[in-house]
């Protein structure tokens, strides 16, 4: 089996409301010096190989006008 | 004319979606209604004393849809929303259904989680992203219609103002500025949001669109819940309305 992480975020341009929440709670806590936060998140599977992965990101896990995704395979 | 309503684990208005179908079709039999619906509606709304042509509900798993005249997507949590809102609901079986439906020609409408499935199938251009300021929001807020042509808005007036709940947390109308163009162009803008009342964020202040041919639409706005007097609106009636009266009017 192969270990795959997939990494899928908002694209470059789309305002990322959940990032600009995070970021707005920054100074409060006392960070200072941070900027652009953006949240995305992982995928971490198994397959058998990495023939379907591509397709699988395509059409399920990530939604190709707003997000871009990355494979990486950790092991196999 | 007979609707269907279809139910995903996790949907929530579909209920209310079945009751407005009713309320809007047995207004349309008896003539009256929010618009001014033509006396031959009455002959495709067809006889609603039999249980042949009362709505009903269609489950996620059931593929047969050819006793329907129309189909809701309903809003709520289809599947819970995991991954992305209406992700996983585009594969159940009832929405490969739909897809078949709506490619021959069958009116379809998309409301809230809806309009977000319809669009994750491809069925409508966008996408739904999180409102600009995260907060769900629960209000009545004000449509302007659009001049799409579409059965769905045959008893509207383009540029007509009706007043429908806003109830939703992903509801950011987002296009890349090329599909964006294209949906302009096409007159597939079916509501934007009144001047100032834009709730989320939507680009071009879209709060629905309807695919090129004019049979599918979503939005996010819940028409199902302003159907009755006591509600404060009954403008939601007209989106309910529209293919019956297209088709009276088509055929007469």
């Amino acid at each position: 089996m192969i270990q795959a992480r997939v990494l899928i975020r908002p694209k470059e341009g789309i305002l990322d409301a959940q990032g600009k929440a995070v970021e707005g709670a920054l100074p409060a806590l006392g960070f200072s010096g941070i900027e652009h936060v953006r949240i995305g998140r992982i995928v971490e599977l198994q397959a058998d190989s990495t023939d379907q992965l591509e397709e699988l990101c395509e059409k399920l896990l990530a939604n190709p006008l707003i997000e871009d995704y990355e494979i990486e395979t950790i092991s196999g | 004319m007979k609707w269907g309503v279809l139910q995903f684990p996790g949907s929530c208005d579909e209920r209310d979606a079945l009751n407005a179908c009713q309320i809007a079709m047995t207004a349309l039999s008896f003539g009256g209604g929010s618009g001014e619906a033509p006396s031959s509606a009455r002959n495709v709304v067809g006889d609603l004393t039999g249980p042949a042509s009362l709505p009903r509900l269609v489950w996620h798993e059931e593929t047969d849809l050819s006793d329907l005249d129309g189909v809701v997507v309903p809003g709520g949590f289809s599947y819970g929303d995991y991954l992305r809102a209406g992700a996983i609901a585009r594969f159940s079986p009832a929405m490969t259904a739909v897809a078949e439906f709506a490619a021959a020609g069958g009116p379809v409408l998309g409301i809230c989680n809806g309009f977000q499935v319809l669009c994750e199938s491809g069925l409508l251009p966008g996408a739904l992203l999180t409102n600009e300021r995260t907060r769900f929001i629960c209000r009545q807020g004000d449509l302007i219609v659009g001049e799409a042509d579409s059965p769905f808005l045959s008893g509207y007036e383009a540029g007509q103002t009706i007043s429908i709940p806003f109830k939703h947390q992903s509801g950011r109308f987002f296009a890349p500025p090329d599909l964006l163009d294209q949906i302009e162009s096409n007159n597939q803008v079916a509501f934007r949001y009144a001047p100032g009342q834009n709730p989320n964020g939507s680009l071009n202040d879209i709060a629905g669109v309807t695919n090129e041919a004019g049979n599918v639409i979503g939005l996010m706005p819940h028409p199902e819940h302003a159907v009755e007097g006591f509600s404060g609106s009954t403008d939601g009636l007209g989106l309910f309305q529209g293919p019956a009266i297209a088709a009276a009017g088509a055929g007469s």
